[in-house]
């Protein structure tokens, strides 16, 4: 593998860090939002120019300083990290866009720290997609998980209270309690943290030790919210909804997974769980999961909350898909980071538009919406279609890959447990949508005439919705990168 | 139980020094008086001097001048026959360290008292406590 | 005047200490300059100490010229030096904000203030270059004295729990020369390094074993090592804040270089870790002074108490990284020196800045405090993540050792008493940062008022600015940790120890 040193990887997490203090001191607010437009488009041109050098087998190294003998601080970019990272630098410019709609809509208080925070999330998130070794993933991950706490707990309520607290007991707690004493046996027992293409874990560890500290991982990892230690994720939907779409259904939960994949295939190493069969345990974990997050969430009334376990059962696909140990199951679950990223943050930005234009939360006030607000409903159902995994829409793809990863790793158990849960999906969308058009309105405050969402609001909505569909007709780019991933960790 | 008795009376000076120390340590934890517990703490630090100064002295020894050390002509030193000075110079230190200790704790009690009107360890709690009601 | 450095360290800060007394009577507002110039003619001396070293390994200066074991040596390696940096670099930093604080509290009182924050400062940097065992004991008294002096001119109860500091501290004092005097009679040496050079022989000896038994009595009582701590939280807590945020960071800190100045140098680690056999219970007392130090802090509703009972636990992390007895540990430990240190500092300035703004530090009057001092409680929040433990702030790497080193040595007890301090650490911030940032803000005359900007009411720019640069240092110790620990930790540990 040939790499190239490029101080690339390192501009794309600070670009965003740089833009607080001008975030902070700007004097009015138009200025102040310029600066995040500035930050987030940079973020992505420097994301997007390493494409090329992906895609043609190479992957670039920096590292920044030497922290202990065989860990530093350091960044490499490779297919995976790099899908991850174009999926949230791109939908960032889009959220910002919608922020400013919602934010300026709801005559929001304190949106200087707000804008501030999500420039920091950002930079963390480019942090943990690009970093090299556990070591450097942990860093960036714990980064995230503070500076979203000002974000999640934006209203400064009792309500935002209580989920705060949750929040910080289920992230920080989990991963000060669990990942950070398995990093320093991993450590201690090999000498490194450096991530590699079959796993650094030598098989003379016994299988015990290595089982427990892969559970342990896996639920320290809490952002992936992983049942039983998925709670704090409903609970966070107290937060502004353009924070609830990029971070709770991008960025955040993103990053746990993908420090899960991390793990999984950096760590351990796909030798490794095959050879121990260990990977069993993270399917039925994840099946699980995937089951009851969709029967909660045909339960739930509160819209977003609906969402946010539909986004518990959808990210438990990918650490499924992970954990089966093919390649094409390994390919659907790096392609469903993408997928599910612009199906869902559609979702939300759905939802927000509803509750920007009507202050409509909860799905049975929802009936006859469609026809105030046909554009976004229509995104809504596109958004759903994705989620749900129906042409001609992007989940398709990837969860099409996924089937065919439980046909070739001979899980037919796992077959069921996708084909089951999309149905539940389906079950859980479409009466909304259905409801939206077709049935009466009973609120005074649903009229018949149409009148959406600011246009800030509107327009993000409509490129997401149709990324979601271009994706279905160009998956390409993303799923060269997902196949390069593969074939890295899986041919040699 | 004559050896028994003889090692206690041989080694007197250290049965000194370990009874000004414990009899300092009870003054200190448990006196109510602070000026009690100041002399107290005073003692503690005698004890310890006596014991440095009981250390450098030598039976039949003399004080450590060597008066025909002038001259240019050499002279044999039996260091045997002097008494070792430097734990007798060590502790003129202590003993300003321990007086200028005793100062700080002087006035210190001085401050307690013009805050509380008493130095009674459990008079002034009780003050503290009424003020924190 | 280079080979002239260690010297200057002390005597620089010595003189002026008596030039401030004078000077104090004919003009106080000189009294301030001639400290800050003094003590950064000391931080200077001090990091040309420590590139000396780097440079040529252990400097040896005697003074007035007498040879060792005879004269008295300051003998500076590489653990010493490290820690003199951070004692005079904590000096700086916190008397650049006492100087508002001071003239409020201590008006008419400058000379004598600033006379003993400078003596206070030679008698920790005096400690850690001697090389002679009495003339620490010296030295560390004239640190305390000062110490009690600076607590004891604080308000209410602030002279009571100083007399009682002084008790303890002079009890603690006695041991540890009573120690001495033993380690005399044996070896008849004072010299630190000719002492080690003696013991071998005479391992066996009663004499040592007590010896060493009464200078670690004496060194816990004076570090605050749980069950013997009862005396920091109420010195510390009613002391004036501008000295608290000098004597909390450095004096349980340097009681720590010197334990580990005796256990490693003194009596060498072949005695301490290996022949007295006593490692397993010293960890699980830190242990205990970790867990104990954490649950005490949890019931208190003032910060700087709050902050009290923090050091207790903290000085737990480190007695127990040095008697893990391996290389990680005791690098933890030295690490956590520099890096508690300057945690301290931050919280501390982070309190004071509070204190002189609200006149208050209990948390029911910290309500809306995010709004008012957004600067402050940054540079506080800052403070408590690195106390918590996440990276890239310093005190995440610190912890990272004294795990691995506890990992390494089987003591998991002494692994989950950390994570467990992690873990109530982030209550215990969390708790005063939620407070700050959920409710709003009531007890202001104005608070009728709405609008941010009125509220907005930050601490003095010269107290904000040394804050933020003792915040950005805790993102730059943490960054460089790996350029600390290889180009000074690694050679301040004796060669033995694996």
């Amino acid at each position: 593998m040939e790499t190239i040193l490029s101080i690339k990887p390192l501009l794309a997490i600070l670009v965003s860090v740089t833009a607080v203090p001008f975030i902070v001191f700007s004097k009015r607010p138009n200025i102040r939002e310029v600066w995040t437009f500035i930050a987030a488009i940079a973020k992505f041109l420097i994301v997007v120019s390493m494409i090329p050098v992906i895609l043609s087998g190479k992957e670039i190294i920096f590292t920044l300083v030497d922290i202990f003998s065989g860990v530093s601080i350091g960044f490499r970019v490779d297919s995976l990290g790099l899908l991850f990272a174009i999926v949230s630098s791109f939908l960032w410019i889009i959220t910002s866009a919608y922020s400013i709609g919602y934010m300026r809509g709801l005559n929001e208080h304190s949106q200087t720290r707000y804008f501030s925070f999500f420039a920091l999330s950002l930079s963390a998130t480019m942090g943990v997609a690009f970093s090299s070794n556990l070591f450097t993933l942990y860093l960036f991950y714990e980064m995230l998980s503070f500076s979203t706490y000002p974000l999640v707990t934006h209203h400064q309520d009792m309500e935002a209270r209580r989920s705060g607290r949750k929040y910080l007991l289920y992230i920080v707690g989990l991963s000060i309690g669990f990942v950070l004493p398995c990093m320093l046996v991993i450590y201690n027992m090999t000498g490194t943290l450096e991530f590699t293409k079959s796993g650094f874990l030598s098989m003379d560890v016994s299988p015990a030790l290595i089982a427990a500290l892969l559970v342990i991982m896996l639920f320290g990892f809490a952002k992936a919210a992983i049942m039983p230690f998925h709670s704090w994720l409903p609970a966070a939907m107290v937060a502004p909804t353009p924070v609830s779409a990029l971070l709770h259904a991008v960025a955040v939960v993103k990053v746990g997974v993908f420090c899960v994949i991390r793990v999984i295939t950096g760590v351990f190493g796909v030798e490794l769980l095959s050879n121990s069969h260990l990977n069993i345990i993270v399917c039925v974990i994840a099946s699980f999961t995937i089951i009851t997050a969709s029967c909660i969430a045909l339960s739930q009334d509160g819209l977003k909350r609906r969402l946010a376990f539909s986004t518990i059962g959808q990210l438990s696909y990918i650490v499924l898909g992970a954990a089966l140990l093919s390649p094409r199951g390994f390919v659907g679950g790096i392609l469903h980071i993408a997928m599910h990223a612009f199906g869902k943050i559609t979702l939300f930005f759905c939802a927000g538009a509803i509750f920007v234009a009507t202050g409509i939360k909860n799905i049975s006030q929802m009936d006859g919406i469609g026809k105030r607000m046909p554009i976004t409903m229509a995104a809504f159902f596109i958004g759903s279609l994705s989620v749900i995994g129906l042409p001609p829409c992007g989940g398709f793809i990837s969860k099409w890959h996924l089937v065919l990863g439980t046909l070739d790793a001979g899980q037919l158990a796992l077959l069921a447990v996708i084909l089951v849960s999309s149905l539940l999906n389906a079950a859980y969308f479409f009466p909304i949508v259905y409801s939206a058009f077709f049935n009466q309105s009973k609120e005074t405050r649903v009229s018949n005439r149409i009148d959406e969402a600011p246009i800030w609001c509107l327009i993000p909505i409509c490129i997401t919705a149709i990324g979601s569909i271009v994706l279905f007709f160009h998956p390409e780019p993303f799923l060269s990168l997902a196949q390069m991933a593969a074939e890295s960790i899986f041919i040699k | 139980m004559n050896e028994i008795l003889t090692t206690i009376i041989s080694k007197y000076n250290y049965w000194g020094f370990i009874l000004l120390m414990m009899i300092g340590l009870y003054a200190m934890m448990v006196k109510k008086n602070l000026v009690k517990k100041i002399i107290g703490m005073n003692i503690f630090q005698t004890g310890i001097i006596l014991f440095y100064v009981s250390i450098g002295v030598k039976k039949g020894a003399t004080i450590p001048i060597i008066s025909h050390g002038h001259g240019k002509e050499k002279h044999v030193i039996h260091a045997a026959e002097y008494i070792n000075p430097l734990p007798h110079v060590l502790m003129l230190t202590a003993i300003v360290v321990s007086v200028a200790t005793l100062g700080v704790a002087l006035a210190l009690a001085i401050k307690v008292y013009r805050e509380y009107d008493t130095l009674e360890e459990d008079e002034i709690n009780k003050k503290i406590r009424d003020q924190a009601k | 005047m280079s080979e002239h450095f260690p010297a200057l360290v002390i005597i620089v800060p010595l003189i002026s200490a008596f030039l401030i007394s004078a000077t104090g009577w004919l003009n106080k507002r000189l009294c301030f300059p001639i400290a800050v110039f003094s003590l950064t003619v000391s931080l200077f001396a001090s990091i040309g100490v420590l590139m000396m070293v780097l440079e040529n390994g252990t400097v040896q200066y005697r003074l007035g010229g007498w040879a060792p074991p005879w004269g008295i040596e300051y003998r500076i390696d590489h653990l010493n030096s490290l820690v003199l940096v951070v004692i005079s670099a904590v000096a700086v930093l916190n008397i650049v904000t006492t100087h508002k604080p001071v003239q409020q509290d201590f008006s008419g009182k400058e000379g004598p203030f600033y006379a003993l924050y400078v003596l206070f400062v030679t008698g920790l940097s005096g400690i850690v270059v001697t090389g002679d065992a009495f003339n620490l004991y010296v030295l560390l008294e004239i640190a305390s004295l000062t110490g009690y002096a600076l607590i004891g001119l604080g308000k209410d109860r602030a002279a009571l729990s100083s007399l009682n500091y002084l008790i303890m501290g002079t009890i603690g004092a006695s041991f540890y020369l009573l120690g001495i005097g033993y380690i005399y009679l044996v070896t008849g040496s004072l010299n630190i390094a000719d002492i080690a050079n003696l013991l071998p022989d005479i391992y066996d000896s009663g004499v040592v074993l007590f010896a060493f038994i009464f200078c670690m009595i004496g060194l816990f009582i004076k570090m605050a090592f749980f069950p013997l701590h009862a005396w920091l939280p109420n010195a510390y807590s009613y002391a004036q804040s501008s000295a608290v945020s000098l004597i909390a960071p450095l004096t349980t800190k340097v009681m720590i270089y010197v334990m580990i100045r005796v256990t490693l140098y003194l009596f060498t680690p072949q005695f301490s870790f290996v022949f007295l056999n006593i490692s397993k219970p010293m960890v699980w007392l830190s242990v205990l002074a970790i867990v104990m130090g954490s649950l005490f802090a949890l019931s208190q509703k003032s910060l700087k108490k709050m902050l009290t009972y923090i050091i207790v636990a903290e000085v737990g992390y480190m007695v127990g990284g040095l008697w893990l007895g391996n290389r990680q540990g005791i690098t933890g430990s030295i690490l956590h020196i520099v890096n508690d240190a300057a945690m301290t500092l931050c919280l501390f300035l982070a309190a004071g800045n509070i204190l002189y703004m609200l006149k208050s530090d209990s948390f029911e009057d910290m309500k809306g405090l995010f709004v008012k001092m957004p600067f402050t409680m940054a540079a506080f929040t800052a403070g408590a993540l690195s106390i918590i433990g996440v990276p890239p702030f310093c005190g995440f790497f610190s912890k990272w050792y004294l795990i691995s080193g506890g990992i390494a040595a089987g003591e998991f007890g002494f692994v989950g008493a950390l994570i467990f301090s992690s873990l109530v650490n982030v209550v215990l911030f969390f708790r005063v940062i939620e407070i700050g940032y959920y409710e709003p803000f009531t007890n202001h005359p104005n608070a009728h008022q709405k609008d941010e900007e009125t509220l907005f009411n930050e601490a003095p720019r010269d107290m904000l600015v040394p804050l933020l640069m003792a915040a950005i240092l805790l993102l730059a110790l943490g960054i460089f940790t790996g350029h600390i620990v290889t180009a000074i930790i690694q050679f301040a540990i004796p060669t033995g120890i694996i």
